[in-house]
């Protein structure tokens, strides 16, 4: 029971990661650019605050907390507020800690996660392929300002995330947007990098 | 033949008679608690319960390896949709969908029976408040999105509570295809459990018997299912391969040395009527010894069988001493020396008789029965039936070459002190690695097999039953609510990351006060509805909302108290139900405590959890199942080392009533002595740590070896000097039927027997050597000339 728990957090967690690219004018070639700037960046460490509309709340519930990349396949999200939850992945392995308590989840176990897993690495490692794997991606605009549509092609996540939109300037990402199937949706909002 | 031949006859054949009829109708267990010691206090007495029928008793995983990931797990879905309709299984699970689903729709149906956050307070106004801020807060983290769709109907959180708590292992199985998986992913796994209890052998067979019909069926409905094997381990699984083992063991050893003797014998004699009638009182004593077990005990042991095979090897000692010293006047010359041998060996298998193991006192209680009926039957039968024709070969030459040997290994006596002086310097050097403290070491389980269980285990994230709190009650209901208040104490030991976590049968199926109580918290409709009204001020929810939650719990208010059978079909099941065991005149409730990161607890979390357990009134324990295990056989280990040295003291003290002197109770019991310290240094040596079996045979050591210092000594006094060619040429055809019959013992792959044979053999060896170089010569100096 507790995995199945862990199973939906890694899903939805990775896919609240999960960042994608596509093509505008000339789809392909700019979305090859974007990559490889996005590929050039080893490491980043930002503020985020998150906004979930949810049709069944009078209004929407925020929460916030920090984002954590190292190349090739670091990644951690740090909810601080407003409960503290600690999401890593690392090498294939989510673990997400909340309070004392770990609980570990092996992706390889979990078919159905890799694709959100492997957008996010596969884009912040510039790694195209991997990408449109799993998602039909979708560019617009330029470089300067840029906004990626990624939606998953494996029918059953469909049921859950209608698309996920990542819009940018350059090599960074302002805001991720999950849109449920239901109409639900979270935006994340990237602040400026922390300073070490 | 005589009137008293005749009369002798008679008593034998009815003798005989009626022993076979007693071990015809008794009953032969097969288990493996021959050697779980009797325990003799409460808690010991519930470790032993455990082992032999708690829940880890019960385990049986199932590896389905060959063919490709795909049709491994549609076979895994197979195999467990039919095993789940199978009475044989409490539970059968194999990580599918389905089954996670249905334990998921069960623990929701039933939240507000089986959260323990459910009281009074969390639903007033407050605690509804607190409440659903929480799980709106819960809403805004990653998972959040597949908790909305419960939201509705289960805003204060009690699904998630209940996940949060439910379950120690935090070891998630490994999966592929969708389905319990080893780590690497190439076999799919199943873990069962079975109805009957571990301690139910038959019940076990049959139960593996029907997974593996059951494999063979689902197998041969899949197209690319050829390829696919089954492998089975676990508990019950070892039960069966080792009674089977047993099985097999007693009878090849038993053929094997009989075979050997009866070919020894035949060589030796050159006549098979001697053969057939040396066989005699061998055949008697093993009847006798079956049969009085069997009338001691109520069972006899199949391992008790495979100890009867060192029986052969030394009732048949007897008639060898009988035929090949026929001429002598046997009655008075001989019979009196076999008989104080008989007893002396007695007195050996006699302190046996009063071990925890009833392994070791059913040997003892055999080897009793069967000396008294071969010694008897040598003694008041035999010689009547002996025919005046009756020729064997004359072993004059070959004793007189023997003396000859004799006399020269007798020159070399002073090697002796030597022999002693590095024997005792050896077991100095191994001191600290002398004996195994485990109780394993009697397992007849191969090492290899223990080794892929703990594989398996660890693969499918399988509860450690290590430690586990018992506690036990006069009630079921009583049972649980112990259950339940330890649970209340622990719960912060597994919030402060003391333990990794803990299971309860209370968790799956709350007392009835508990349920009753949490019934009573729950508000009516109205009072709900009003109640979320202030509740959900300042919150974005509003009450309009809520009315599947106000609807949900008015149905949980009227629902049925839940029992054991709600559980059924969920995996639930078979864990309250394994959890939650009848006990004597009550019930007994078992919490399984699981370290925090995989393997032992830390001697401080046990100090703990101890203490936590001792706080309130349930007349709690945690037991520490292979400690408690390890430590009670370490104390019978020394029990039976104190129960050899006691066997020890009682033969000399037989010796000294019979021969009146010190000077050759000495003579007769130092080569003896030697032999066992030389034993005992060579198995050190050999990097082989005594169990209770090999104290046990060294005690055999002395009691057959007794034998032959005693006709030693009686060549040293009174014997015709003369009779030594045939004295020795008997003791050394005697000694080799007795080194054949533990040899093989010595082969088996059952550990206790192997033990056994790998102290006796060579022992035996040993002692004959030994008795003649520290002979007195004054005798011999007559004999050799």
């Amino acid at each position: 029971m507790r995995r199945s728990r862990v199973a939906l957090a890694a899903a939805l967690t990775t896919a609240l990661l999960a960042s994608g690219h596509a093509a505008g004018s000339d789809p392909s070639a700019v979305l090859d650019q974007l990559l490889t700037l996005l590929a050039a960046r080893h490491s980043s460490h930002v503020r985020f605050t998150e906004v979930h509309e949810m049709a069944m709340l009078d209004r929407p519930l925020e929460s916030s907390g920090e984002l954590l990349y190292e190349a090739p396949d670091h990644l951690e999200k740090r909810t601080l507020r407003p409960k503290a939850e600690t999401l890593v992945l690392e090498h294939g392995v989510l673990s997400a800690t909340r309070g004392h308590r770990t609980y570990v989840l092996r992706l390889g176990d979990y078919p159905q996660v890799v694709p959100f897993v492997e957008s996010i690495r596969a884009t912040l490692a510039g790694d195209r392929a991997a990408l449109e794997r799993f998602f039909r991606v979708d560019f617009q605009g330029e470089l300067e300002h840029w906004t990626l549509t990624l939606v998953p092609t494996d029918a059953a996540i469909r049921r859950k995330v209608a698309e996920i939109r990542i819009a940018g300037e350059r090599d960074v990402i302002r805001t991720v947007e999950i849109r449920q199937s239901d109409a639900d949706r979270t935006v994340m909002t990237i602040g400026p990098e922390i300073t070490p | 033949m005589s009137r008293a031949g005749a009369a002798a006859s008679v008593v034998w054949a009815l003798a005989v008679l009626a022993a076979a009829v007693i071990a015809a109708r008794a009953r032969y267990s097969t288990d493996l608690s021959a050697f779980l010691p009797r325990a003799p206090s409460a808690t010991q007495r519930l470790l032993i319960e455990q082992l032999r029928t708690g829940p880890a008793a019960r385990l049986v995983i199932a590896a389905i390896g060959g063919g490709d990931a795909a049709s491994r797990a549609q076979l895994s879905a197979a195999l467990a949709a039919r095993l789940r309709a199978d009475p044989a299984f409490a539970s059968v699970s194999n990580g599918d969908e389905a089954s996670s689903e249905r334990d998921r729709e069960f623990l929701f149906r039933n939240r507000y029976a089986l959260s323990d956050a459910v009281t009074p307070q969390r639903f007033s106004v407050p605690g509804l408040h607190e409440a659903i801020a929480a799980a709106l807060d819960e809403l805004a983290s990653p998972e959040g999105a597949f908790l909305k769709e419960l939201f509705t109907r289960d805003p204060t959180g009690e699904l998630l509570h209940i996940l949060d708590t439910l379950g120690g292992a935090q070891r998630a199985p490994h999966t592929s295809a969708g389905v319990f998986s080893t780590s690497d992913g190439t076999e799919a796994l199943l873990l069962l459990q079975t109805r009957a209890a571990g301690s139910d052998t038959d019940a076990q067979q049959a139960a593996v018997a029907q997974l593996r019909r059951a494999f063979a069926a689902e197998r041969a409905r899949l197209p690319q299912g050829g390829a696919l094997r089954l492998r089975l381990s676990g508990p019950p699984v070892f039960a069966v391969n080792a009674r089977a083992l047993i099985k097999r063991e007693v009878m090849r050893l038993s053929l094997v040395s009989a075979g050997l003797i009866a070919l020894l014998l035949l060589t030796v004699y050159r006549s098979p009527t001697a053969l057939v009638l040396g066989l005699v009182p061998v055949a008697s004593g093993a009847l006798a010894g079956v049969a009085a077990v069997a009338l001691g005990f109520g069972a006899v042991h199949g391992i008790t069988l495979g100890f009867g095979v060192t029986l052969i090897g030394e009732s048949v000692d007897y008639s060898i001493y009988l035929f090949v010293q026929r001429d002598a006047d046997w009655r008075r010359t001989l019979w009196p020396t076999l008989r104080l041998g008989v007893l002396t060996s007695i007195a050996g298998f006699v302190v046996l008789l009063p071990s925890a193991f009833p392994g070791l006192a059913q040997l003892g209680l055999y080897s009793i029965a069967g000396l008294i009926a071969a010694a008897l039957v040598t003694g008041y039968v035999l010689p009547h039936w002996l025919p005046a024709s009756l020729r064997i070969v004359d072993l004059s030459a070959a004793g007189a070459r023997l003396a000859r040997a004799l006399a020269v290994a007798q020159r070399a006596r002073a090697v002796l002190p030597v022999v002693a002086a590095l024997a005792a310097a050896l077991l100095f050097a191994h001191r600290g690695a002398l004996f195994n403290h485990e109780l394993s070491a009697l397992s007849p389980v191969p090492l290899a097999d223990q080794d892929l269980d703990a594989q398996l285990r660890a693969d499918l994230g399988a509860p450690d039953t290590r430690y586990m709190i018992v506690v036990s009650a006069a009630t079921r209901a009583a049972a649980l609510d112990a259950a339940s208040s330890l649970s209340a104490r622990l719960t912060p030991l597994v919030d402060s990351g003391v333990i990794g976590g803990f299971e309860s049968p209370a968790r799956y199926l709350p007392s009835p006060e508990a349920q009753r109580a949490r019934r009573e918290s729950l508000p009516d409709a109205g009072a709900l509805e009003a109640r979320l009204k202030s509740a959900l001020a300042g919150l974005p929810v509003s009450p309009g909302r809520l009315a599947p939650f106000v609807a949900e719990v008015e149905r949980a208010r009227g629902a049925a108290p839940l029992t054991a059978a709600d559980l059924a079909g969920t995996s639930f099941g078979a864990a309250a139900e394994a959890l939650l065991v009848p006990s004597g005149a009550g019930w007994t409730a078992l919490l399984p405590v699981a370290a925090r990161a995989a393997g032992d607890l830390p001697a401080d979390a046990v100090r703990q959890v101890r203490s936590a357990v001792a706080a309130g009134p349930e007349g709690a324990v945690l037991l520490d199942l292979k400690g408690e295990t390890d430590r009670l056989y370490s104390d019978y280990l020394f029990g039976a080392a104190r129960l050899a040295v006691a066997g020890l003291l009682l033969i000399v003290l037989l010796l000294a009533l019979a021969l009146r002197s010190v000077a050759r109770v000495a003579r007769v019991i130092a080569p003896l002595v030697l032999a066992v310290l030389a034993v005992a240094a060579l198995l050190a040596a050999l990097h082989e740590r005594l169990t209770i079996l090999h104290l046990v045979g060294m005690l055999l050591i002395v009691a057959v070896g007794s034998n032959y210092a005693l006709f030693f000594d009686r060549l040293s006094h009174g014997a015709h000097p003369g009779s030594q060619p045939l004295t020795l040429a008997s003791l050394a055809v005697a000694n080799l039927a007795t080194v054949l019959a533990f040899g093989v013992l010595a082969t088996s792959s059952v550990p206790v027997l192997a033990d056994l044979g790998r102290t006796v053999a060579p022992g035996a060896l040993l002692a004959l050597l030994f008795s003649g170089m520290l002979a007195a010569p004054s005798a011999q100096a007559g004999a050799v000339h």
